[in-house]
């Protein structure tokens, strides 16, 4: 991916190529941000500054106003992620079925607490307010995949199933 | 295809096509693959059948469906014999394919412990569907397609009567006619506040533009609220049908379909179902050749709940923070872009279909005078049968959760039932026979909302209900107006305070107080019902309210540091041991087979002790 400090011409343009192949797909519009956001992220595993820096030139509007977007929203993250985000499930169902035994079981299991992610960028670990999988509370999503009626044990076997897994997605 | 005698030979050739692979003599296994179904182990479910096949050169057909709405049975899986005989079957794991398999596939012979219900007939001591105390009151309209159908396959949609209503809509009916239907059914937004579908469409019609737009608020957020998910995953071409009734009667040729990132399977079946709908020529340029242009974005959400909001959900899409701008203009005159546009919840639109293929008076009989069809709701927390129901609007809270639902969990007593998420508010035990419809709801100080309804029994402090869905709108204020910004967080403070034993004197009023202000004054409708939790819990529960200040109390024992640590009943202890082996903290001592005690300072008020105790001596103090 190149120097990811971006500060030498070169390595910034080779740094910023998948970003480059992200902005291709759209017209340079203001109401592409979002996603354009979104494949950047999805590409960068976050948005660094060079990239949101690169977006306002593309589109023709000020870093402010994306980077405004980019705090509002969120779903964006302007600091490194782990490989594989866990949600926490915290809403009303799940709170009254055990989500807070639940969370308390993966911090101690990677060591981390909620909002941080692992230092070997396996594991980001967050709360979520609801997934909407309410009648398998608790629940938990790792990347795309949802998990439930999760006990305190039950947990820690699903995590197993992330763990040195070259490309995250396992099945449920 | 132009005409809607053309449309029907095309369905009766989808039938009999779809009916033909059917009498092939295969036993079909239609597997639940709803992201619930999924979350439960419906793919083990789905692998362990392939693997039988494959093992015992079965020859079957494997297919897919959404969610019924059974959540706590799920994984599900029916077995559809050639004869049409359908069983399903719930709480399904790998192990019991070969038998399932063994003994009514192979045998015909249904295995009765594991079956639920089945389609039509029951079967043996199977009942049938109609005989499930969880449907027997149900009437399901907007998602009648759920968990029959195969989500992804449009055809399957068009033999059950799909598209029908939009190509006689775009054939023979003109908009004004669409939108005298719509609102001659009565319809009314089912996102929560219950405006009028069809005034709305009337006033988008009315005014003037080049270009209008069309959008799907499917930006799902309210905590125990899932049928836009689950109607978007099970029936996505019926969201969309709705949607080009929708486009046709107001003039849009563009719309967007806004869905929460985090329903990623709902976006993946609606890409499915766009692409099908472009095949088919129900979206593109001049469908039917009836002149009209119609097509549609998916959009997907970034995170953030105020995006449910209408103009908050426009500025998002339009690139912009999603932040809420004052009505009037409203978005029929001034929407995205500046251009007229309409905006309707995804149920609102899995209603439309079913009014132009009924007609309206068909539709005005279900329901009340002014609430009329059908609510979908989710019934969750301490419930028997947690699920997604959908029931004639106006019944009473006591049917929904009794009758339906199946009433409490185990050893649950009923203390409230709340209603519309952290806009609505809790509905008391003495309120339980309140017909379900707008009026009503709004009277007692609750709200339709998006449809979530949360029981809840003795073990629930409706203060740390309160707390907890004021800190979720608090966390989710988009931060521009000043009463929604500053005024929850002074609210949230004080309940803060109360829960942890700080209450004092005078909070009430104040709360109130704030909450009175919050509501008139908020710009848009997330600062405006934000107090209602708290509002509606002051005014049914004041006196739990008054045990946390006065008495530094909680009734529920739920809010830490203000519960009684536990005691031990000397006179019923047999110094068993367990709790000592128990506790965390290593609070309770005594000698073997003498009784023992609990240390009170050093007690957490976990409550292991009292539930390992094997003769119930141990409980909370006064």
């Amino acid at each position: 991916m190149g120097c990811p400090c971006g500060h030498d011409g070169s390595g910034l343009e080779r740094y910023l190529q998948p970003l480059q192949e992200v902005l291709a797909k759209y017209p340079s519009e203001e109401r592409y941000l979002v996603p354009i956001l979104q494949d950047a992220q999805e590409a960068y595993g976050y948005l660094p500054q060079e990239v949101l820096r690169e977006v306002a030139v593309k589109l023709n509007i000020s870093f402010s106003k994306v980077y405004g977007v980019a705090t509002f929203y969120t779903q964006f993250h302007l600091q490194p992620r782990g490989k594989n985000v866990i949600k926490v499930c915290t809403g009303t169902a799940c709170h009254v079925r055990g989500a807070g035994e639940v969370l308390k079981a993966i911090e101690e299991e990677l060591g981390i607490q909620s909002g941080q992610t692992t230092p070997d960028l396996e594991f980001t670990l967050e709360t979520v307010a609801c997934i909407g999988a309410c009648g398998l509370a608790p629940v938990i999503m790792i990347n795309d995949d949802t998990h439930g009626r999760l006990t305190k044990s039950s947990v820690k076997t699903v995590l197993e199933g992330y763990k040195n897994q070259s490309g995250g997605g396992v099945v449920a | 295809m132009k005409s809607l005698s053309e449309f029907r030979e095309m369905k009766k050739a989808i039938s009999d096509r779809l009916l033909s692979e059917r009498q092939d003599g295969k036993p079909r296994i239609i597997i639940g693959m709803g992201t619930c179904g999924i979350a439960a182990g419906a793919r083990e479910i789905l692998r362990a059948v392939q693997s039988q096949v494959e093992s015992r050169k079965l020859d079957l057909a494997i297919s897919q469906t959404g969610c019924i709405g059974m959540c706590q049975y799920e994984p599900l899986m029916d077995v559809e014999m050639p004869n049409g005989q359908r069983i399903t079957y719930g709480g399904v794991t790998a192990a019991d394919i070969p038998r399932i398999i063994s003994e009514h596939v192979l045998n015909g012979k249904v295995v009765e412990e594991l079956a639920i219900a089945s389609y039509g007939e029951g079967v043996g001591n199977v009942p049938s569907y109609s005989e499930l105390g969880f449907f027997q009151k149900q009437h399901r309209l907007a998602l009648a397609n759920c968990g029959r159908i195969d989500p992804e396959s449009i055809d399957e949609y068009i033999a059950n009567g799909g598209y029908g209503a939009c190509v006689k809509t775009l054939t023979e009916m003109t908009p004004e006619e669409v939108i005298a239907e719509v609102k001659q059914a009565g319809l009314r937004g089912r996102g929560g506040a219950g405006f009028p579908t069809g005034l709305k469409w009337e006033l988008t019609r009315k005014t003037p533009s080049d270009k209008k737009y069309l959008i799907c608020n499917a930006d799902e957020g309210d905590p125990g609220a899932f049928m836009d998910r689950s109607l978007l995953e099970g029936d996505p071409h019926l969201v969309i049908e709705g949607m080009i009734i929708g486009a046709y009667a107001i003039g849009a040729d563009e719309g967007y379909i806004y869905v929460r990132a985090e329903y990623p399977l709902a976006i993946k079946r609606l890409e499915t179902a766009l692409t099908q709908a472009r095949e088919y020529g129900f979206l593109g340029e001049n469908i039917f050749g009836s002149g009209f242009n119609f097509d549609l974005h998916i959009k997907k959400g970034a995170g953030a709940f105020v995006c449910g909001e209408e103009t908050a959900l426009m500025a998002s899409i339009e690139g912009k923070r999603g932040m809420p701008r004052p009505k009037p203009p409203f978005p029929s005159v001034s929407g995205l872009w500046g251009k007229p546009t309409n905006i309707n919840n995804v149920e609102t639109f899995g209603n439309v279909a079913h009014i132009l293929r009924g007609g309206a008076e068909q539709y005005r009989s279900i329901g009340t005078e002014t609430s009329t069809g059908t609510k979908v709701f989710a019934l969750t927390g301490k419930i028997a049968n947690t699920g997604l129901v959908e029931v004639p609007m106006g019944m009473s809270l006591r049917e929904v959760i009794y009758d339906i639902g199946g009433g409490l969990s185990a050893g649950a007593e009923l203390k409230a039932v709340q209603i519309g998420g952290p806009s609505g508010g809790c509905i008391p035990v003495h309120l339980l026979d309140l017909p379900i419809d707008y009026e009503s709801l709004q009277e007692v100080g609750a709200m339709m909302g998006s449809g979530g309804m949360v029981v809840m029994d003795q073990g629930t402090c409706m203060v740390d209900v309160a707390r907890f869905f004021l800190k979720f709108t608090q966390n989710e204020s988009c931060g521009k107006c000043t009463p929604c910004r500053e005024g929850t967080m002074r609210m949230l403070e004080i309940l803060d305070r109360i829960c942890s034993g700080e209450g004092e004197e005078g909070d009430l009023e104040l709360l109130e107080d704030l909450g009175r202000h919050i509501r008139e004054t908020s710009l848009c409708q997330l600062g405006g019902s934000a107090p209602n939790p708290v509002l509606s819990t002051l005014h049914y529960f004041r006196d739990e309210y008054e045990a946390h200040i006065k008495e530094k109390r909680c009734p529920a024992n739920v809010c830490a540091g203000m519960s009684a640590p536990y005691q031990i009943d000397t006179a019923a202890c047999v110094g068993c041991g367990a709790c000592v082996r128990i506790c965390p903290t290593g609070a309770i001592s005594g000698e073997r087979r003498q009784p023992h005690s609990i240390d009170a300072d050093a007690c957490v008020i976990c409550g292991a002790c009292a539930a390992k105790c094997p003769v119930h001596a141990i409980a909370q103090g006064a």
